[in-house]
């Protein structure tokens, strides 16, 4: 039973991706069939991974795996496979359940957008690369489905590719998460040579098995922080969390799907896969790469929650909300509550999917306006987007009991509280809660109470295909809730390999009355500050520096483009510069010394070596002519000489004698 | 079997001559005849060779000038193989883009019995004499039916390499008055325990070392290449990058590595330095071209850093493992195969768009995407190739040479995988330019993919993706050759 599902799981990603690939092939006019295809397609994935989930009920701690041979090269083999565990299953049911919605919301959202079937078959294809991370059981294979996922992400934020702002988001997102991945990249080949195989599990010889980890030893930090980089990348945590936001270019679904839902939590899920590389030698729960992430979450939470709280576009707010909720996740993971991070990780993907698909609605009912401060009123005008979006900001802010990110979100301060090299962590995170509740508060106010502004005039409610998924995620945020309170933990247990036992009396933790004193303060802070919200921000009338500081987002665009981004620039050009006229000049240069050489062995001939000979020739010549004037042929001329030399001869005689 | 070698080398040369004689408009089919001709033999050659055997096999032998060494002396091993199936399918894909005169094609076959010559032969003199038969066409090529400045490029480009091929010559003399033989396998043998003695071997090895440096090229022995490659037209460019820059892999793996082994591992770390210096730089510069052709020449340059990358680290380390050896090995002619591919398709595509537009610059378009959505699909899936996304043959190569090579030099390494970003950026940059935004009004009436063009891109990229997925079939060519070689070079 269990190997016959192992050996088929495959087939969950291959469906959408085949779906991908059968759209692509259509005419822009068959639009009917794209999306019937698409949703065909998810809806077979998303009954298969029930299918494999429901082994995983069964018995606690429940992992099979199938693994086979890529390609081999010299002697060796290079082998990759499938591995099926509670997380790969949790993860399956909650990426193609939020993407079936997503798709089904998709096919209102854009009807009236011009290439409808490239739309489908790029969220297909995201789909399948998404499902293949998940249910990966090598690193490479993980790498490379991981890569596929960047593509598709890239492509969708990019979709509308006429608006160069589109173009430049996607370039962007490509670009900063391929920083991370370049660190992840040599983590994969660190890991391999260390260990021999990037297999996680191999009956016993897996990378993340006893034998595999041994023979690690110390590098393991630094394969761990380097794998890292690229869940850094992925999730967007600080310092490269800039592109997330920008990301929002894309279309709503896309960033409700790839930008909140399913693809930035890989990250989270990388880290929680590999967990025993980040773990290995633990002394407490502590290894110098955990702290490590512990503290970037950190970072990454608070001053995301800061930024949004200063953003007037409704997608950024949701956008950096994202990002601190992962950094949350990332100090979860960091301080050993792996199942609570992962927890929040499907409970977020319910409720900020919710959340997204209700701007989207909200975007679309207002002509495609994204401003909150030209919005406002809208809770008359659009009372299913309304309901459903309060019951996600509810969610998202951690309101206590009916709401599914209370709960993780609890566990997750309670681990916080539990770390033992600082607290202030635990501190932190407790301000990163009432922050959330606080602009999560204002962006309600703005949106949904008030006066109707500029772009709520004619607002109007979405179409029932929008409006089904809003109700079906906003049912999954509230009853999700189930399994996850303290009475009954059952998705904790299940994750960390237990069976869940039920005590009601541990439902009311102490934790629970202090997160509603946070939240409540958060909410009532929030109502206080921006109950007569205008179009100027009441921050922005009372401290304006603080404002502007946070509305630019810190600056760090700017930042990284004079400095980073300016140095690489300059080092292009200046290679470009070298190349043409130094190491091109030095080529020349022996060109000329060449040609130099020539020069002067041709003057040296001609006036040298040539000039020489010429003159030799010369002085011949000139004594040939002398002798030959001499040979006149006259008898008279022969005989005087012939007389003054006798002459000559006698006087010499007389002389000598 | 043994005369499919002859046959590969000499039916493109009878080719050539017949196509002088055929009528201008029936010169192109003509020479893609020739070409089906050679591939069927090529294909042929691949049924008939025996993967699990590492010796040199269709051993072609024949005694030519024994006073002086010469003998004709060709065959085959995993390797040659290779290169001779790469040139098979190039040629044919280079016939493709754009109609030439009869000329052009006739010299294009020249070129191509020279590459087969040269991949096949074992013996340094008969190997010589096709390296320099593929020199002067290749000099045609540019000098006759270039762009502009293509005098001097072509000039820069014969001098240059044909300096480097008398240092190799000059080399190749001594060695062969000290050891009195031309044979590769005999010369290989030599050198495990010394070739030659002396400081005089420091001369040799770096008139070889030159001669093959410059043809690859090695940083800072490259810059006759952008010039060259910008110039060329485009047939003549996609053979150049696909094929003669193989020459001096090739070369390289014959001649240099197994000759002089010791030397190697004495000036390992500097080569290893160039090897980087190639990827990063060139990889930068391309970054800062303007002229598409221009960049493609310098990501060239970038690639073929990565082969001589794995080359260098697993010569260079003593005692390399031979699990490490074998996959930097493995990556490196993974790699030859994927970058004559690859490259060879950006070039078609940039010859594809030069021809509609009459102008190559990333400023003389934009939002080509809803102009002409195939030609920009299709384009892409070679950049992503080029950049090494995974699923595209890109990938595998690279990714094998890193895992050799991170573990004989990590410090070289881990600098190299910078060149993988910046080629991203390069290749992201260029498709921001080209396919998105607006589109420009001079790109209003651009067609796209023809049906003859469809026919060739369709199975190029099909090829990419297959490598891609199942690297094996390419693969299995070599695996007992990289076996052996590992055990030889490492």
């Amino acid at each position: 039973m269990s190997t016959s599902i192992v050996a088929h799981l495959w087939l969950i990603p291959a469906v959408p991706l085949a779906a991908s690939f059968v759209i692509l092939s259509l005419t822009n006019v068959q639009r009917a069939a794209a999306a019937g295809f698409a949703i065909a397609g998810q809806v077979i994935a998303l009954l298969l991974s029930l299918g494999a989930f429901w082994p995983t009920l069964q018995t606690p701690g429940y992992r099979v795996f199938q693994n086979f041979t890529w390609f081999a090269f010299g002697e060796q083999a290079l082998r990759i496979g499938f591995v099926l565990d509670p997380l790969a299953a949790v993860m399956l049911v909650m990426i193609t359940l939020v993407s079936l919605c997503i798709f089904v919301f998709s096919v209102g959202y854009m009807a009236a957008d011009r290439n409808f079937t490239r739309f489908f078959a790029y969220l297909s294809f995201f789909s399948a690369a998404m499902l293949g991370v998940v249910i990966a059981n090598s690193l490479l294979l993980l790498f490379v489905c991981w890569e596929l996922v960047g593509l598709a992400s890239y492509l969708l934020i990019g979709f509308w590719i006429h608006k160069p702002s589109a173009a430049a988001a996607a370039k962007k997102a490509f670009i900063t998460t391929r920083i991370g991945d370049i660190g992840f990249f040599l983590g994969i080949l660190w890991l391999y040579g260390r260990s021999g195989t990037l297999l996680f599990y191999d009956g016993g010889t897996g990378a993340l098995e006893s034998v595999g980890l041994l023979s690690l030893g110390t590098s393991a930090t630094f394969i761990a922080l380097l794998i890292f980089c690229g869940a850094a990348g992925k999730s967007g945590q600080f310092p490269l969390h800039v592109w997330l936001p920008d990301a929002m270019e894309g279309p709503t679904p896309v960033s409700a799907l790839i930008h909140a839902a399913t693809m930035v939590a890989a990250g989270v899920f990388l880290v929680a896969r590999v967990y025993p590389l980040f773990s290995l030698g633990a002394i407490n729960g502590v290894t110098p790469s955990l702290t490590v992430v512990v503290w970037i979450g950190v970072i990454t939470a608070l001053i995301s929650a800061l930024i949004a709280l200063a953003q007037p576009d409704i997608k950024r707010i949701l956008a950096y909300s994202t990002v601190s909720q992962l950094g949350l996740m990332m100090v979860s993971l960091g301080v050993g509550g792996v199942a609570a991070g992962i927890m929040h990780l499907l409970a977020h993907g319910f409720f900020k999917a919710l959340l997204f698909l209700g701007s989207g609605s909200v975007i679309h009912g207002c002509h495609e306006e994204q401003d909150i401060r030209r919005m406002g009123g809208l809770r008359g005008l659009m009372p299913v987007t309304f309901f459903t979006y309060a019951i996600g900001m509810l969610a998202l802010s951690g309101v206590p009991l009916f709401f599914a990110g209370a709960w993780t979100k609890e566990e997750i301060l309670h681990a916080t509280s539990q770390w033992s090299p600082s607290r202030v962590p635990h501190y932190l995170m407790l301000a990163g809660v009432v922050l959330t509740a606080l602009y999560m508060t204002r962006q309600m106010i703005y949106v949904f109470f008030g006066d109707r502004r500029a772009a709520a005039a004619h607002a109007h409610e979405s179409p029932p295909v929008m409006m089904l998924p809003l109700i079906v995620l906003a049912v999954c945020a509230v009853g999700f809730s189930v399994v996850l309170t303290p009475a009954w933990p059952w998705l904790h247990d299940y994750l960390s390999g237990e069976r869940a036992t039920y005590n009601f009396s541990l439902l009311i933790q102490p934790m629970l009355y202090f997160a509603l004193a946070l939240v409540a303060a958060g909410i009532g802070l929030g109502i206080l500050l921006y109950r007569r919200a205008s179009e100027i921000d009441p921050i922005e009338r009372t401290l304006p520096a603080l404002f502007r500081f946070l509305e630019n987002r810190m600056w760090l665009d700017e930042l990284y483009d004079r400095t980073i981004l300016g140095w690489a620039r300059f080092a292009a050009r200046l290679s470009d510069f070298l190349d043409r006229y130094f190491w091109d000049g030095l080529v020349r240069l022996c060109g000329g010394l060449g040609r130099l050489f020539g020069g002067l062995t041709k003057s040296l001939d001609e006036r040298g070596i040539n000039a020489g000979v010429d003159d030799a020739t010369g002085v011949t010549r000139a004594l040939g002519r002398f002798v030959s004037a001499r040979h006149s042929g006259q008898v008279q001329i022969y005989l005087s000489v012939i007389a003054v030399g006798m002459l000559a001869l006698l006087f010499l005689y007389a002389w000598l004698t | 079997m043994a005369h499919l070698i002859t046959g590969l080398i000499f039916i493109p040369l009878l080719g050539a001559l017949f196509l002088s004689v055929v009528p201008p408009r029936l010169a192109r089919p003509a020479a893609l005849g020739c070409s089906f001709i050679t591939g069927c033999l090529a294909l042929e050659m691949w049924h008939h060779f025996d993967a699990a055997n590492p010796a040199l096999q269709m051993i072609q032998q024949h005694v030519w000038i024994p006073a002086i060494g010469a003998q004709a002396l060709a065959g085959i091993d995993g390797l040659s193989l290779l290169l001779v199936l790469l040139t098979s399918l190039i040629f044919p894909f280079a016939f493709c883009a754009g109609r030439m005169s009869r000329g052009f094609y006739s010299i294009m076959l020249v070129t191509q019995a020279a590459l087969y010559g040269t991949f096949t032969a074992q013996n340094f003199v008969l190997w010589f004499l096709f390296y320099e038969m593929s020199l002067l066409p290749a000099f045609l090529l540019i000098r006759i039916w270039g762009g502009e400045k293509r005098d001097r490029a072509a000039t820069k480009f014969f001098l240059y390499t044909f300096l480097g091929s008398v240092a190799l010559l000059l080399s190749f003399l001594y060695i062969y008055f000290v050891r009195g033989t031309f044979d590769f396998a005999e010369l290989a043998v030599l050198g495990k325990t010394g070739l030659l003695t002396g400081n005089l071997r420091w001369l040799a090895f770096a008139g070889i070392f030159l001669g093959l440096a410059v043809k690859v090229p090695i940083f800072p022995f490259h810059t006759w290449l952008p010039d060259a490659y910008e110039t060329a037209p485009t047939g003549a460019s996609m053979v150049l990058t696909g094929l003669l820059s193989k020459m001096g892999v090739y070369g390289f793996i014959r001649l240099l590595l197994p000759l002089f082994p010791n030397e190697i591992r004495i000036v390992g770390p500097w080569l290893l330095g160039l090897a980087v210096c190639s990827i990063v730089f060139a990889s930068l510069a391309a970054w800062a071209q303007s002229d598409l052709k221009r960049m493609v020449a310098y990501l060239s340059i970038n690639h073929l850093g990565y082969c001589m990358l794995g080359l260098f680290a697993v010569t260079a380390s003593t005692a390399a493992p031979a699990v490490e050896a074998q996959a930097a090995l493995s990556g490196v002619f993974l790699q030859i195969f994927n970058h004559g591919l690859t490259a060879a398709a950006l070039f078609y595509f940039v010859g594809l768009l030069e021809e509609r537009r009459g102008a190559r610059g990333l400023g003389d378009f934009g939002g080509l995407m809803q102009r002409t959505p195939l030609l920009c699909g299709w384009m892409s899936v070679a950049m992503f190739s080029s950049l090494g996304l995974p699923g595209l043959n890109g990938f595998i190569g690279e990714f094998l040479i890193f895992k050799g090579s991170f573990a004989l030099a990590a410090g070289y390494t881990a600098a190299a995988v910078l060149g993988l970003l910046i080629t991203a950026i390069v290749f992201l940059r260029a498709m921001q330019a080209l396919f998105s935004g607006p589109l420009a009004d001079t790109c209003g009436n651009f067609p796209d993919l023809r049906l003859g063009e469809k026919w060739v891109v369709v199975p190029v990229t099909l090829l990419m993706f297959a490598v891609g997925l199942y690297p094996q079939f390419v693969l299995h060519i070599f695996n007992s050759t990289v076996t052996q070689m590992a055990r030889l070079l490492g």
